[in-house]
């Protein structure tokens, strides 16, 4: 595939755009406060989309995209059952602690409600995290880009951490929320119009339903396994995924989306960098309206790929990859102009996806593992010095991970494979910490470290398939094994952690002020209209998700 | 005072639908075999620069009114 000078000149106007923005906000960057956490200055719908965009990084697009492919509109339960539910949960309930406290990050919230060590177990594992996602990002872009246009993978990686790198160093957080938001719409405006080609050219959604009928049955399964979400969730021998529902809802449903959604540093940061506490709590809320849409713009287009794309277009070297099915739908359907967007909605999400871990790092880094380990009582100025050297090196870090994941097939199962290792357990932890004051700190130390080698160990005593059974039990798929790790990492952390508690000495009540529920005022709101109330959006937010799970169900 | 997002955006967005919409005007129109035979270039592309335009008017609405609330200050 070529590229017409029009695709050019569409992919150099963003590039020059996201450095224009790095150096627009240059002058505003005098503190640490506003280099970390955006001087908690932006906009409610700022904060909200750039939450979103943060996310949608190249795993969600390219790899939702292939699970659509392989496992049909059960994918969507990442949104419908995982997401909404736990990013309602985490504006109404959860966001007064982690912006009311003193806390710059969610580390340092572990501090402050526990203790030293549990914050630097959270602090190592996450920096650890991070640099793991912008690394298959990378190496998800670079492969992409060699595939589709012949590019070289090393150029497109230094080119796009190139870019990424410089804006985040002149702009800092406000820079990389500002493209986030940015990179959201050309996301949105990039891949609208392919869903849209794609549905028409399969003959609407009746002809997607009756191609893809067509690739359930042949695949031994009910006609509808593709494109109800719901009905074939009984057991897991009746859908392409595997997995029952009670897996789904405990594992994927609850552990893992809580657990990633409410917990997460990289998009609680974005909610943190909101301009008042009201702002904040409204941040995930808002966020979930666009977020319960997206599916139609990133996993549509995998199932119509499906149902329009010759079998042959997702052979690679002899293996079937659905890795490719998003670009080889723009390929298929973009004439010279909109291919150039298509493509700058790529290289967009990859830098979104990129730019988010990159602050996260940076701030985690800085605030909970160098001001409280190595050097503690430096000026500011040597802190926002330390953050831009951090932004350099987990850069380079991710980069070199870039090259690490190379080994792996399917991203998006092995990127749920880390989240559950690390995150699963971690809600249990916060769901303890906030609304028990009995949790002790080392309840939570010695739960939290349960649950991560719970989860290790579930790993390792379970295999996929008949190709390689584990000692224990087979799963039917990848992510069926994820989902119910992720389910026991969470109640073997939840009760090891009650455990402890228990026979732990507690804290004092009066040290709790602000970071447990019971002893922390409600928010006081006033008078505000009802679209700037937390909780009246909860509500529209619930029944619209509802309603889709209904519709497609 | 930060920088209003919404006058980069603004402007960007136009000057993308610009060029689509130019682009999907004055272009080679056998392109659009590939697209089932619409100009997909025009239609998305106005569709960004009527997008582009609202975030500059949003943003210059904002910079009036705290204009006008500056001014009332004094």
């Amino acid at each position: 595939m070529s590229l017409h000078p029009i695709d050019y000149a569409i992919i150099g106007l963003y590039f020059a755009f996201v450095l224009g923005i790095g150096w627009a906000l240059k002058r505003f960057m005098k503190t640490s406060l506003d280099f970390f956490e955006s001087g908690r200055s932006l906009a409610a719908w700022i904060t909200a989309l750039a939450f979103i965009s943060a996310n949608l990084g190249a795993q969600e697009v390219i790899g939702m995209a292939a699970s659509g492919a392989k496992y049909g509109i059960m994918t969507s339960h990442f949104y419908w059952v995982g997401a909404i539910p736990a990013m309602i949960f985490v504006g109404v309930f959860m966001m007064p602690f982690y912006y009311g406290s003193r806390a710059h990050s969610v580390p340092e919230y572990l501090r402050l409600r526990f203790d030293e060590k549990t914050r630097a177990l959270n602090a190592v594992s996450f920096a650890v995290m991070t640099v793991f996602s912008s690394g298959i990002s990378m190496y998800v872009m670079g492969r992409l880009f060699q595939l589709l246009l012949g590019w070289d993978v090393n150029v497109s990686i230094v080119v796009a951490a190139a870019a990424v790198l410089v804006y985040i160093l002149l702009g800092g957080l406000t820079s990389s929320i500002y493209n986030e938001v940015v990179q959201f719409f050309l996301i949105v405006f990039g891949f609208l119009p392919l869903v849209f080609l794609g549905v028409m050219g399969a003959g609407g959604w009746s002809g997607v339903e009756a191609r893809l009928a067509t690739v359930a049955t042949d695949a031994g399964f009910a006609a509808g396994a593709w494109t109800e979400s719901w009905r074939h969730m009984g057991s897991p021998s009746e859908n392409p995924m595997g997995i029952d529902w009670v897996g789904m809802v405990g594992g994927l449903g609850f552990a893992m989306s809580f657990g990633y959604w409410c917990t997460d540093f990289l998009v609680i940061q974005r909610a943190m960098a909101a301009r008042s506490m009201n702002a904040a709590r409204r941040t995930p809320i808002l966020a979930a309206i666009p977020k319960m849409f997206m599916p139609f713009i990133v996993i549509l287009p995998g199932m119509v790929a499906l149902a329009v794309l010759p079998t042959e277009a997702m052979q690679f070297n002899g293996q079937t990859d659905y890795n490719m099915v998003m670009p080889m739908m723009l390929q298929k359907y973009y004439p010279p102009g909109l291919l150039g967007l298509g493509l700058t909605a790529l290289f967009a999400s990859f830098m979104s996806g990129m730019a988010g871990n990159v602050t996260a790092f940076n701030t985690v880094w800085t605030y909970d593992i160098y001001k409280p380990y190595i050097k503690s009582d430096a000026s500011d100025a040597h802190y926002m010095k330390v953050g831009r050297h951090a932004t350099v090196f987990g850069t380079i870090l991710s980069v070199a991970t870039a090259y690490v994941a190379m080994n792996f097939g399917n991203i998006n199962d092995l990127l749920q494979l880390v989240f559950s290792f690390i995150n699963a357990p971690l809600f249990a932890t916060f769901l303890l910490g906030m609304f028990w004051a009995r949790c002790t700190a080392n309840g939570a130390f010695w739960g939290l470290l349960s649950g991560i080698l719970a989860c290790a160990a579930h790993y390792l005593l379970t295999g996929v398939g008949t190709a390689g059974p584990g000692p224990l039990h087979a799963y039917a798929s990848d992510m069926a094994r994820n989902f119910w790790g992720a389910f026991i990492a969470w109640i073997v952390c939840f009760v090891v952690t009650i455990a402890v508690s228990l026979v732990t000495k507690p804290r004092a009540l009066d040290d709790l002020k602000g970071l447990v529920y019971s002893m922390t005022p409600r928010v006081q709101e006033g008078p505000l209209p009802w679209y700037n109330r937390p909780a009246v959006l909860a509500v529209i937010v619930a029944v619209m998700a509802l309603a889709l799970n209904v519709v497609f169900w | 005072m930060l920088l209003d997002l919404r006058f980069p955006m603004g402007l960007l967005f136009v000057a993308l639908g610009a060029l689509l919409t130019g682009y999907g005007l004055f272009g080679d129109q056998a392109v659009y075999a590939a697209s089932l035979g619409i100009n997909v270039n025009l239609w998305t592309g106005l569709g960004i620069l009527l997008f582009g335009a609202l975030m500059l008017a949003g943003g210059w609405r904002a910079m009036e009114k705290q204009k006008s609330e500056d001014r009332r200050a004094h």
